[in-house]
């Protein structure tokens, strides 16, 4: 589904992000990618969503080259990527409903899907009495709950998770990793970014390991509960 | 990938419609809920477009001014006692058939004499001496208005000059006091061509001002939601989508900063009118209201013109995600 080749970025500042790095996702994988802070794990995530573009080698959506594509096609292609960021980038001018409806508005979803659905998954996140809140109405949990539900109200074929519990207690941390696992299991394809070990070790997923920009390892682990 | 193709290709087929509702619907939504904001820019862009009707007004009442004083000029020929006066009505026909000239009035020797007593009913002596001197001394004459300032040196070289005209009367023509006024004239014209240019320059350079301020302030509003345009990326809208709402607020800053203006300036120029309305060469109030359609309409077009405008580039910088 997703192949990186070769890939490598160098920042204008000379910054090393990636250094030719070779992985391939296959459709319904968890995959966790895991090493400290400045490790890349966020940029390697930035390409799938054309936010980055490599300065070497080629990043493959269903074997076609991402940075081949149009304004629209990118656009095109977001709309097939949830993403969850550490720092909840919600819409602070919208409520938990309103942020929720923009991305199906994006999609090109119709009033009446909006108004049927954006109910369900805010049930389906715990916000069902949040739903005219703002987000600084909204705890840490909340927002990071609601910024899932916003990511996964399109179906999206991918799930991009970049840290999403750094900035969560640990009762959060937990809510929030089953729910990626329910996710998971309903066949979309998660990548999650952390530099938590407990978070890794929660998680029975493919676990990919970074550090200064190399990709250091990539194997299976079993799952323990957090 | 021809499935992402396919998609963008119906995704741009259908949306267009609901697009333009919703953008709308969230443009008003985002003007309500930044109060604060929206507020600071109604205000600059109400100054903008106030800047920009005092122009309008002020280029209104110049040219009304020079219009009158171009009336309170003209060139006046005296002819002599026993010019006929068949004669002097030919020549009125003449030049009222030149392009340049506005309006030739006759003022026959009867109507000249009765004119003067009138303008020295309080001086006996002088009307004595008209008394004594037996019969009317005056001969009549005839006012030339040309429709330019400018025009009033050819309209006078072809009665003095070497013209047919200038021979054919040269018997009946006593003077003409085209030298006499020539130095107001062009004085006048100067001045008529002065304050055009420097109308025209202070209209654009203020009208520029404005602009900029207008476009920095909503370029200022668009800077402290930056983040929020990147989010919306992100989550897969396409680049009108997030710019809508912005140009919608921009247009809605445009819309109630017209409103104002538009009021506000019954009140202003009823006020500039009772205050100064003497010393000007029109009623500024009643020029507005009368020209109120006009304006309204101009200053509207200018005002959602400037405030989408300045969204759609000031957005644009931010889209690139």
């Amino acid at each position: 589904m997703i192949q990186f080749v070769n890939v490598s970025k160098v920042f204008p500042n000379g910054a090393i992000g990636i250094e030719h790095a070779n992985l391939g996702i296959e459709k319904g994988e968890f995959v966790t990618v895991v090493g400290p802070s400045g490790a890349g794990k966020t940029t390697l995530t930035r390409f799938i969503s054309g936010e980055e573009s490599p300065t070497e080698g080629t990043v493959l959506y269903d074997n076609v080259d991402i940075q081949s594509f149009s304004g629209a096609e990118l656009t095109a292609l977001r709309r097939r990527i949830g993403t969850v960021f550490q720092d909840f980038r919600l819409l602070p001018n919208k409520t938990a409903y309103e942020n929720i409806a923009f991305a199906m508005e994006a999609a090109g979803k119709s009033d009446e899907e909006i108004i049927s659905d954006v109910p369900h998954v805010l049930q389906l996140v715990d916000l069902q009495d949040r739903m005219y809140h703002f987000p600084n109405q909204l705890s840490g949990g909340e927002k990071q709950r609601l910024a899932i539900a916003r990511a996964i109200i399109n179906q999206p074929e991918i799930l991009i998770a970049d840290e999403p519990t750094g900035n969560l207690d640990h009762a959060n941390t937990a809510e929030v990793i089953h729910i990626l696992k329910k996710i998971n299991d309903l066949g979309t394809t998660v990548i999650l970014t952390t530099h938590d070990r407990q978070v890794m070790d929660a998680i029975p997923s493919r676990v990919v390991t970074m550090e200064r920009g190399l990709i250091v390892g990539d194997d299976k682990k079993p799952s323990i509960k957090v | 990938m021809e499935t992402i193709k396919s998609l963008a290709l119906r995704y741009n087929q259908i949306m267009f419609w609901v697009t333009i509702k919703r953008v709308s619907k969230s443009g008003w939504i985002n003007f309500k809920r930044n109060g604060l904001v929206s507020s600071a820019s109604v205000l600059v862009t109400t100054i903008t477009l106030s800047v920009i009707t005092a122009l309008f007004l002020f280029n209104a009442s110049l040219s009304s001014m020079i219009v009158s004083l171009q009336d309170k000029v003209d060139i006046a020929v005296y002819f002599t006692i026993d010019a006929p006066e068949e004669k002097i009505l030919a020549l009125k026909d003449t030049l009222q058939n030149i392009p340049e000239v506005k309006s030739v009035e006759y003022v026959s020797a009867d109507e000249e004499v009765l004119a003067f007593r009138d303008r020295h009913a309080d001086d006996y002596l002088t009307l004595q001496a008209l008394d004594e001197l037996g019969g009317n001394p005056f001969g009549g004459s005839i006012r030339i208005k040309a429709k330019d300032s400018a025009q009033y040196e050819s309209i006078a070289s072809l009665l003095e000059g070497d013209s047919q005209v200038a021979r054919d009367n040269s018997q009946i023509i006593e003077r003409i006091n085209f030298a006499q006024n020539k130095v107001v004239i062009e004085r006048l014209n100067m001045l008529i061509d002065g304050s055009r240019k420097a109308g025209g320059a202070t209209t654009l350079i203020l009208a520029i001002i404005s602009i900029i301020i207008m476009y920095t302030t909503v370029r200022l509003t668009i800077y402290m939601s930056r983040e929020e345009i990147g989010v919306m990326r992100l989550v897969g809208a396409s680049s009108s989508y997030v710019r809508g709402p912005f140009v919608v607020e921009g247009m809605l800053y445009g819309f109630f900063a017209w409103l104002i203006t538009l009021l506000m300036f019954l009140p202003i120029t009823y006020i500039i009118t009772r205050q100064i309305g003497s010393l000007m060469s029109m009623n500024l109030y009643q020029y507005y209201v009368s020209h109120l359609f006009s304006i309204g309409s101009l200053v509207l077009l200018v005002g959602l013109v400037l405030g989408a405008l300045s969204s759609f580039l000031a957005a644009r910088r931010y889209l690139n995600v």
